[in-house]
């Protein structure tokens, strides 16, 4: 890994400090904003970005991404871009059908005919 | 991108001291049931697969003999199969589905992926590499028995009240939630098969990413390396979706939950007692997603076995190398975005419909490239007609029926008529059975010398081929005019009481006939197994005179520990048959440059 | 057994050492794993008028993620302690993450019952099936993990003596799986208590 003298690893040590703090004080506001009552779009898209900055933060510092080698990175690239697509695409199979739906909510675009 | 080959050398000198010391007085469980050497492991797998396919045809065979003789007692064995399955010796219908699910599961789970990954890619990856074993030879072995485990459960769960899983391979809620117990089973076989699956793709890559030998470059892979690579990222990235889905199956099924259940289902009168609000179309999309790159594993370790002996009995480099390799990157990455078209009738809208149908379409053009590659790389060969080129010659015309049979399947249009009829049924065969199965018998004809030391009857060997053929295609091909009459699948009396069935019911008997004839052709490859296994021509260390190293720098068998007396070190590509210089009409992949 | 390349020195065109390419390995599967349970709980949500949303412990969840959280600093804190050539500290700090971990699992089993004795079963509506189901395969990680760092700190130490640098590699490899059972719960904590 990089830093193989022992000022090297205090460095690190300090910067996983750093961000414990960081992500302690994100999680009070991952909390805080669910008290605000916002309508659900917003709601769920500042969740998922204050996740989401959590998520990289534990992921860049923690598990070294930030200077991993180029082979994870790109065994990462491709799993996200297919767990994108198995979050999108069956939602989007349940948004656009044809015909009359038997249950769950009615589609959002109009049936196709 | 090469390697210090000191490092190489160094660990492998390493490893003669140590085997010296430790390998004397090895237990027989230590050595040959729990050992982590991945030719022993790779022999468990293909052996064990092997029964399986056996097992698995034979589940069919009966399927056949109902069909051709509906109601008629089953000869031989039908009063055996006891009261449950087939009072009087004649097959129930419940019973008619549980042999179609677990032939279905038996074959794709338990035989099919198992020999070509489980067999193939662990005993010939280390050694087309250069490396003396797997990367993780521990988890190598867990692999194979937690695949043995997961088999077990399978067997085991003919043998429950209600009898084995019924509900297709599928498994499609809300048929399988109320199954009976048998449905349990196969899930929590599924989960170790899954599990078993995830261990050995992991390995693989790491092994094929960290051990090629010293030289070893990508470009200079076999064609083999590279489609078990791109098998085993297919494996560890679309499995998990259905391990998690097959969870909540079992969640469904056993704390009652509603994941796959809709509300207001009334099953023979009466509402069941589920909260509802669940989606079967859920259970549909988890399913296809790992399934369809599922066939994609299905199809590509053989092409990569189907190259490698057209290549050497053409005594020519392969043609299109390159565009082999990134067709199969290209197929691999596309088959995560084609699942649906399995469900083009499940009343998709237009719009995600069309998608489906061009990433299909899209995704025909690679496996087209590499046919046409294989195809062209004939051209020019001095070709030799051994048992193993029968089989890898055979593959081609025949996976080009299965592929070109597709294309209606693909288009929503055409499915909609083509959906769950013997069509399918005729498409997915052609390309598993005259595809991948002639694959894996091209393969085993090839390597048996390279493992066994011995080689098997070649008239034998042609025997088989030509009986197989033949009749394989007696088998299937009918059933494309059964799916185009449409006669639906998985009905236990093939299509009887419809019709629009009558015109094209004879060929029931046609068909099982020339399955009955497959079966006893293969007893001609299990006696020539056995037998040569002990009694064949023994073999030279390279007798089909092949470039790749895992015949030129291995010793006769048995291998040894650490595969190669000297780790080998790689100077050239794959393919360098009837190259200038050559003097056996080859030059190995490690043979050194000559000097001046 | 066969001497294997690689398993302590990465290999110097990848860059890696065996076991650090197989765990992200594992890990991009996992992702995919939780991943197909993230979408179908999207797909039941937005495809049921009547989805019903428990009111679950927050404060209780809330301090399940800090117990997490501050379990992944100790895991880092062990492996860099470990690269210190201090053991007595990696043992500190691994004990100190077991009990995080253990401390998860027993405000878990308080949450459970909780929910069991007001009647809330996953059988009751696909909100708890998905709660009960996504936080009881997380949990099952969580344990995974603890059976992991008992033998690093038991029985698997022994290898600080022989192999020093191998078990530094275990350490961190174990360290990216546990930050791993982090991050899903960083995503699991919004997602089941507050939306």
């Amino acid at each position: 890994m990089s830093g193989h003298s022992p000022e090297e690893i205090q460095a690190e040590v300090r910067t996983y400090l750093m961000v414990f703090g960081a992500l302690a004080v994100l999680t009070v506001v991952t909390v805080a904003v669910s008290y605000l009552d916002l309508s659900s779009g917003p709601a769920i898209t500042l969740a998922l970005i204050i996740a989401s900055i959590k998520g990289s933060l534990v992921a860049a510092y923690f598990m070294h991404l930030l200077d991993e080698r180029k082979l994870i990175y790109s065994i990462l690239l491709l799993t996200v871009a297919f767990f994108i697509v198995l979050m999108a695409v069956p939602a989007a199979t349940i948004a656009d059908t044809t015909g009359t739906v038997i249950h769950g909510a009615a589609p959002a675009a109009p049936a196709e005919h | 991108m090469s390697v210090p080959e000191e490092k190489f050398v160094e660990e492998a000198g390493h490893d003669d001291a140590h085997a010296h010391g430790e390998h004397h007085d090895e237990s027989f469980i230590w050595k040959y049931v729990f050992s982590t050497d991945h030719k022993v492991i790779g022999i468990q797998y293909g052996l064990t697969a092997l029964c399986f396919l056996l097992f698995g045809f034979c589940l069919m065979i009966m399927m056949r003999w109902q069909l051709a003789s509906p109601g008629a007692p089953i000869p031989f064995i039908g009063g055996f199969l006891g009261q449950a399955n087939a009072p009087g010796g004649i097959m129930l219908p419940e019973f008619y589905n549980q042999l179609g699910a677990m032939h279905g599961t038996i074959m794709v789970f338990l035989a099919i992926v198992p020999l070509i990954v489980g067999a193939f890619g662990n005993y010939l990856v280390p050694l087309q590499i250069g490396a003396p074993d797997m990367a993780f030879p521990k988890l190598n072995m867990a692999s194979y028995w937690v695949y043995f485990i997961g088999g077990v459960v399978m067997l085991v769960s003919f043998f429950l009240p209600g009898g084995a899983a019924n509900s297709g391979w599928t498994s499609y809620a809300p048929l399988s939630i109320i199954a009976t117990m048998g449905q349990t089973a196969w899930l929590i076989g599924m989960i170790f098969l899954i599990t078993s699956s995830l261990l050995g793709s992991t390995n693989i890559i790491v092994t094929i990413f960290q051990l090629r030998a010293p030289g070893m470059t990508w470009m200079r892979l076999p064609f083999f390396i590279w489609a078990q690579l791109v098998t085993s990222f297919l494996l560890v990235l679309a499995f998990p979706p259905l391990e998690a889905a097959g969870a909540m199956q079992l969640m469904d099924r056993l704390a009652g939950t509603s994941f796959f259940m809709p509300s207001g289902l009334y099953v023979s009168g009466q509402v069941l007692e589920y909260a509802g609000g669940g989606s079967v179309l859920l259970w549909q999309h988890l399913f296809w997603f790992l399934a369809h790159p599922e066939v994609y594993v299905l199809i590509l370790p053989a092409m990569g076995i189907v190259a490698e002996v057209i290549a050497n009995n053409t005594r020519k480099p392969l043609w299109g190398y390159k565009a082999l390799v990134y067709s199969s990157v290209f197929l691999g990455f596309t088959s995560f975005i084609v699942w649906a078209h399995h469900m083009f009738m499940t009343g998709m809208g237009t719009v995600i419909s069309a998608f489906f149908q061009t990433t299909t379409m899209i995704i025909s053009i690679p496996s087209v490239v590499i046919l046409t590659a294989m195809l062209i790389s004939l051209w020019g060969g001095s070709i030799r007609f051994n048992t193993p080129m029968l089989f890898a010659l055979a593959f081609l015309p025949m996976f080009g029926i299965g592929g070109l049979t597709g294309l209606p399947l693909g288009l929503a249009p055409t499915d909609i008529h083509l959906h769950d009829t013997y069509y399918v049924i005729g498409h997915f065969h052609y390309v598993v059975a005259p595809g991948t199965i002639f694959g894996i018998f091209a393969g085993i004809y090839y390597w048996f010398p390279k493992i066994t030391g011995r080689h098997m009857s070649e008239l034998l060997g042609k025997v088989h081929f030509w009986t197989s053929l033949v009749f394989i295609n007696g088998v299937f091909a009918p059933m494309f005019l059964q799916g185009l009459a449409g006669v639906s699948r998985r009905l236990y009396d093939g299509g009887a009481q419809y019709s629009h069935a009558q015109p094209v019911l004879h060929l029931n008997t046609f068909i099982s006939y020339s399955a009955f004839l497959l079966l006893a052709a293969q007893t001609v490859f299990i006696v020539n197994f056995v037998w040569s296994i002990f009694r064949g021509k023994r073999a030279t260390s390279n007798p089909w005179g092949a470039t790749t190293i895992e015949w030129t720098a291995t010793t006769s068998p048995p291998l040894g520990h650490g595969n190669f007396e000297t780790p080998p070190r790689v100077y050239r590509g794959p393919y360098d048959y009837s190259a200038p210089g050559a003097e056996d009409g080859f030059i190995a992949q490690d043979a050194a440059p000559q000097e001046g | 057994m066969v001497e294997i390349p690689y398993n302590v020195e990465p290999r110097p065109d990848t860059g890696l050492y065996n076991a650090k390419l197989g765990i992200w390995l594992f890990l991009a599967s996992e992702v995919m794993l939780f991943g197909a349970l993230f979408s179908a709980y999207i797909l039941l949500r937005s495809g049921d008028p009547n989805w019903y949303h428990a009111d679950l412990n927050v404060p209780m969840a809330t301090l399940n993620t800090m117990f997490l959280i501050t379990s992944s600093v100790t895991v880092v804190m062990a492996w860099a302690s470990l690269r210190l050539n201090d053991f007595a500290k990696f043992r500190l700090y691994g004990i100190v993450t077991f009990l995080l971990a253990s401390a998860f699992m027993v405000v878990k089993a308080i949450e459970y019952n909780e929910e069991f004795t007001h009647g809330l079963y996953p059988a009751t509506n696909n909100f708890m099936a998905v709660y009960f189901t996504m936080t009881g395969l997380h949990g099952l990680h969580v344990l995974g993990g603890m059976v992991v760092i008992g033998y690093l700190l038991g029985p698997g130490a022994k290898m600080w003596k022989t192999e020093p640098q191998r078990f530094t590699n275990r350490a961190e490899t174990f360290g990216l799986y546990w930050h791993f059972v982090d991050l899903v719960w960083i995503f699991l904590f919004p997602a089941l208590y507050l939306l």
